[in-house]
């Protein structure tokens, strides 16, 4: 059978199986278990109601559960143990965390990952924010918006595919069809660079990439909170006699500093887990290594599971700060 | 009095230019992919795209009609011609007639080659040589020109990468392959998430702001940690399905394949979706859904017929995302999908792959990379509405 059929025949196996179970599920639980009639008409009810919300929640429940919850659980337990052959594993303590802190790859990664954090949400929110403020006031600013937004939708690889062209090197008596080399020579450069090849330079070139696509995600949310703003106080200001550049620091920032920090912490996110970006274009050759890539090399090229999971467990570990933050703060605000 | 709110401020030049520069900045890359599709891998290799826009000057080695188109006119041996195909407007402005001179005449100038024989050629690319006695060699004289050409642009990329017989760049397969993977994988988890949603945002139960709580925490859990734990999983039920029904050799189910990619995409993409459609269905009004309980509907009927068609903006906003999520993804492929045999492919792999094997075939890469972009940019510019939306409504406040 052909896979494209296999999917179609999937979304309808899938989709009917669901509406199946729910409405098969609420009518066993209306007709059958606890009709609404009868001598116990009134307990029924009360009761279906406390069980139907579990109907409707437990597929979610169990994807999420076995998909993200249980993996969690998982990882850290291999993490903890050693794959014996045959299938078996072993407890072996902190052995696996031991031998990752004695691998210099592991901490080129950790400080990699660390500098992209360092910069990436920064020069996203950054870009994002001067673009949002120039574009609210001219007359094109939303076609204007959309264009920057638009790499959003381009997947890494193909970003990486984008990006390559442009670092692309040629020797130097060929014409340069790399845009970057091309200006490097026009402004004085004396030999075309093979830019992902140059140590911390390239890093940059990277993460480049990843601004380039998320800025305009920043871009929009920053935007809809700049029009937030109410009026007054910008008026207020400007009557006060602040020029542009005082009102956007001290009236417009302070008021969308909540917005900012969503910004930076959900690109946070983002960098943790870049993979593909490192993947496809110098596979963390030339002191480029970041976490995710190293962990992937670690489970499937070196096929070392205990070391593997430590360095999932250690994205995990930056990830939290964030993780308890967002709960705290979606709590507060159900309150 | 110019800078009272309201009227125009000075700056407002600097602005349109600034904005200007900065929208350049983030086309331009994109732009120089796009382009370069459509060039020959000649033209790729010999010069920078951006020049490719307009009529550039460049050095040409053309050969003249061989020997045996001569003509004899009175006492003349003459060979005449174009340069350039017909319907290709060139203009020429130096020529020569060897490779050691090759800008020695101008345009319309007579000039002769090693062999004796004289030569005109004029701006449009005509040309006559003459000679007093026959003209030998079985190939056609040389003549080196300097002009400027129109651009010029190809489908035949598009072509091999698409339609090609041998179809050595998997492209289509892989297509098809990204298509199988992306529309279940989009359309499941918006069903599920949508109930558990209505329940999170409608029903009353203890132990229901825990499970919003646990959701918003998934959100951010990094797939990473479910890649060897669940790719375990799948293998252990697959070995388990093949020892029940008996399977063996090549009926056997395999760990890796379509349906634990679709219930991968499918559980990462749930806590999204049921945060994105609690958010919004909590905001939908009150009185509708305690007016339809008190006419009796019961919690199914009130979710079908009045939750999920108000709630079509947030679902579409998902969709979205998760379009573009599962049809960009390499990883969850990866691991989940594409075995040895490669016969799984999805379009990220296959140009990872090319990046590897044919790195410097840029009509092939960029053709490729092209062919992988362009769906999602259409579903991008086509209900951006939406995305915006699911993303104002989908980052955690």
């Amino acid at each position: 059978m052909h896979p494209a059929f296999l999917g179609l025949f999937t979304i309808l196996v899938g989709v009917s199986v669901c509406v199946g179970y729910y409405y098969f599920s609420n009518q066993l639980l209306d007709k059958v278990l606890f009709p609404a009639k009868g001598p116990n008409a009134g307990r029924n009810i009360n009761r279906r109601e406390m069980i139907r919300p579990w109907l409707f929640l437990m597929p979610a429940i169990f994807a999420l559960g076995l998909y993200l919850a249980y993996p969690v659980v998982k990882t850290l337990l291999l993490s903890l143990s050693e794959r014996l052959p045959g299938g078996a594993s072993q407890f072996v303590g902190f052995d696996n965390y031991t031998k990752l802190f004695a691998d210099e790859k592991f901490w080129e990664a950790l400080q990699n990952n660390m500098l992209w954090l360092l910069v990436v949400p920064a020069a996203c929110t950054a870009f994002g924010l001067l673009i949002a403020q120039l574009t609210d006031r001219i007359s094109w600013g939303s076609i204007a918006k959309s264009l920057i937004f638009m790499p959003m939708a381009i997947s890494f690889v193909g970003a990486a595919v984008i990006w390559k062209l442009v670092y692309d090197a040629r020797p130097i008596d060929q014409d340069q069809i790399g845009v970057l080399n091309a200006l490097y020579l026009l402004f004085g450069g004396q030999e075309p660079q093979t830019w992902l090849t140059i140590p911390l330079a390239n890093s940059f070139f990277l993460m480049l990439v990843l601004i380039w696509i998320q800025t305009g995600f920043a871009m929009v949310i920053l935007s809809a909170a700049l029009r937030g703003i109410p009026e007054e106080t910008i008026e207020a200001a400007i009557v006060d006699g602040a020029n542009p550049f005082q009102v956007f620091f001290k009236i417009k920032m302070p008021q969308i500093a909540g917005t900012i920090v969503v910004v930076w912490t959900t690109i946070t996110i983002v960098v943790l887990k870049v993979f593909d970006i490192v993947f496809a274009m110098t596979n963390g050759q030339w002191q480029t290594q970041v976490l995710a890539n190293y962990m992937y090399f670690q489970l499937f090229t070196a096929g070392d599971w205990g070391v593997g999971s430590a360095s999932a467990m250690i994205i995990m570990l930056l990830v939290t700060p964030i993780l308890v933050w967002n709960v705290y703060n979606a709590r507060k605000e159900m309150r | 009095m110019d800078n009272i709110a309201g009227t125009k401020s000075s700056l407002t030049w600097a602005v349109h230019i600034s904005v200007a520069a900065l929208v350049f900045l983030w086309l331009f890359p994109t732009l120089g992919l796009f382009v370069s599709s459509f060039r020959t891998a000649d033209q790729i290799a010999t010069g920078g795209w951006w020049k490719s826009m307009f009529p550039s000057q460049q050095n040409l080695t053309l050969r003249a009609s061989p020997a045996s188109e001569q003509k004899l006119e009175g006492s003349l041996y003459v060979i005449e011609g174009e340069l350039f195909e017909e319907g290709i407007e060139v203009e020429i402005s130096r020529w020569g007639a060897s490779s050691q001179n090759i800008s020695t005449y101008a345009a319309g100038e007579v000039g002769e080659f090693r062999s004796g024989e004289t030569v005109t050629v004029q701006a449009n690319g005509s040309y006559r040589i003459e000679s007093e006695t026959e003209i030998s060699g079985s190939r056609g004289k040389r003549i080196f020109v300097t002009a400027i050409t129109p651009p010029e642009f190809t489908f035949e990329n598009y072509q091999n990468v698409l339609f090609d017989e041998s179809n050595r760049e998997g492209m289509a397969k892989a297509f098809f392959n990204t298509l199988t993977v992306t529309i279940p994988a989009t359309v499941l988890p918006i069903l599920i998430a949508a109930f558990a949603a209505y329940a999170l945002a409608w029903m009353d139960f203890p132990g229901r702001s825990l499970l919003i709580a646990a959701v918003v925490a998934l959100l951010v859990v990094p797939l990473q940690l479910a890649l060897i734990p669940l790719l375990s999983l799948h293998n252990d039920i697959t070995t388990f399905l093949n020892g029940l029904l008996g399977l063996e050799g090549a009926n056997e189910l395999k760990g890796k394949g379509y349906v634990g990619v679709w219930f991968a995409h499918i559980g990462f993409g749930l806590p999204l979706a049921i945060y994105l459609l609690r958010n919004y269905m909590v905001g939908l009004p009150r009185d509708i859904i305690e007016n339809a309980r008190v006419d009796g509907a019961t919690d199914f009927q009130i979710f079908v017929k009045i939750i999920l068609p108000l709630s079509f903006p947030a679902l579409a906003s998902f969709a979205i995302f998760q379009f573009l999520w599962t049809w960009n993804d390499l990883l969850v492929s990866l691991v989940f999908l594409i075995d040895s045999t490669g016969e799984t492919t999805v379009m990220t792999k296959q140009i990872v792959e090319l990046l590897g094997t044919r790195g410097g075939n840029w009509e092939i890469l960029a053709t490729s990379a092209f062919v992988s972009i362009a769906v999602p940019l259409l579903v991008f510019f086509a209900m951006q509405r939406y995305l915006v939306r699911g993303l104002l409504a989908g980052s955690v406040k």
